[in-house]
């Protein structure tokens, strides 16, 4: 069994901070990532490989952006809306903005109930994320509309460059993806946080591990990604 | 199963470990469990509005050139670094997972220097061959 290979000496040794610390955690032949447990270690791998493909659509407007003749179409007029019979710039994003930063801020709440054991609390702010992700993906769907009746296509829109088009339906839609899948999971990691699966420890659907309360924060590290992808694209995208 | 019980006991070693050397190395907050008060999300949670509000004004009052762009930055990084350290709790964790998440990113930036380059050439050669834009 595991037991012979592991020798466990007994003896406790202080871990060093700072450099020597990085040194020492990675060169121990051990595991690197000493106080974290694997699911979290692999959300966080999970997420810089994610953070690697919006980079990379980002990247890949910058260049369309940067290199065409046609001038760009102004993201502010563009996502303009009318209320009250005069345009108000970018607003429409400016309140998903809000949302989306919301949904984070009761995420991080509900993580912290998760770790003092509140399960009430915790499922409820964790539903409440769920909701405003959701209000954040029809905001998206309305936009998406509103400029499909305009006319802008992945090929081409009234105002400027085709590539305004392209970018933006693939940034966005892949962003929405996002949003849409954390929803679909926060409301699957709320119910199990409302049966009292992580108090007994009860083994998810695929895997035979026992439940823990960090499974909220693992999700929390998904949902406050998302987030984070959308201040990038809100500043390059809509605002530069 | 095997890897399990090994993770586990080392896991164990390194919680006793801890306890020792927390006060010693300044790494507190070390536990997996981690308990921050309500309040410093609440805060947090303010700045990313403001910090939101900005950057709309910047496009609202139409400011202009590298004030803009530079504004822009500062308020997406200022955003981005809250967001990371505290609701992702990355300011709590040890230097070894920090530094493996947050490093290969900036490799992005080399990235965006060879695409600006390329970008530059590519309208440039637009330009030649077919005039300035319509």
């Amino acid at each position: 069994m595991a037991e012979t290979t592991l020798t466990h000496t007994g003896q406790t040794e202080s871990r060093p901070a700072g450099w020597q610390g990085i040194a020492a955690d990675w060169s121990s032949d051990q595991r690197a990532f000493k106080n974290v447990s694997w699911g979290k270690a692999m959300m966080w791998i999970f997420l810089l490989s994610d953070t690697f493909i919006f980079g990379c659509f980002l990247l890949s407007y910058m260049t369309a952006r940067a290199s065409t003749r046609v001038p760009w179409p102004n993201p502010s007029e563009v996502f303009a809306l009318r209320i009250g019979g005069s345009d108000i710039p970018l607003i429409l994003i400016a309140i998903m903005t809000f949302v989306l930063i919301s949904s984070s801020g009761t995420m991080a709440m509900a993580v912290n109930f998760g770790y003092r054991r509140d399960r009430r609390k915790t499922a409820i702010l964790m539903l409440l994320t769920a909701a405003l992700g959701a209000t954040f993906v029809g905001m998206q769907a309305f936009e998406w509309t509103k400029l499909i009746t305009e006319g802008v296509r992945p090929w081409g829109n009234p105002w400027g460059a085709a590539q305004f088009g392209s970018t933006f339906f693939m940034i966005t839609g892949f962003h929405g993806t996002h949003v849409t899948i954390g929803v679909i999971f926060l409301i699957i990691v709320a119910r199990k946080v409302w049966r009292g699966d992580y108090d007994v420890g009860r083994p998810g659907f695929f895997t035979s591990r026992r439940g823990r309360y960090e499974n909220v924060e693992i999700m929390g590290l998904y949902w406050h990604f998302v987030d984070l992808v959308w201040v990038f694209i809100f500043a390059f995208f809509y605002l530069w | 199963m095997a890897e399990a019980t090994a993770n586990g006991l080392g896991q164990h070693a390194l919680h006793a470990g801890h306890a020792h050397d927390a006060p010693a190395t300044g790494v507190a907050q070390a536990e997996v469990h981690q308990e921050h008060p309500i309040k410093l999300y609440l805060v947090v949670w303010a700045w990313l509005f403001i910090l939101s509000t900005c950057s709309y004004l910047v496009d609202y009052f139409g400011l202009h050139g590298y004030l803009r762009w530079s504004l822009i930055l500062i308020f997406m990084i200022l955003k981005a670094g809250l967001i990371v350290a505290v609701f992702m709790h990355m300011a709590w964790e040890r230097l070894a997972l920090t530094y493996a998440i947050i490093l290969p990113p900036v490799l992005i930036l080399v990235f965006v220097a060879m695409m600006l380059f390329e970008a530059d050439y590519t309208l440039f050669t637009r330009m030649v061959f077919f005039g300035p834009g319509p």
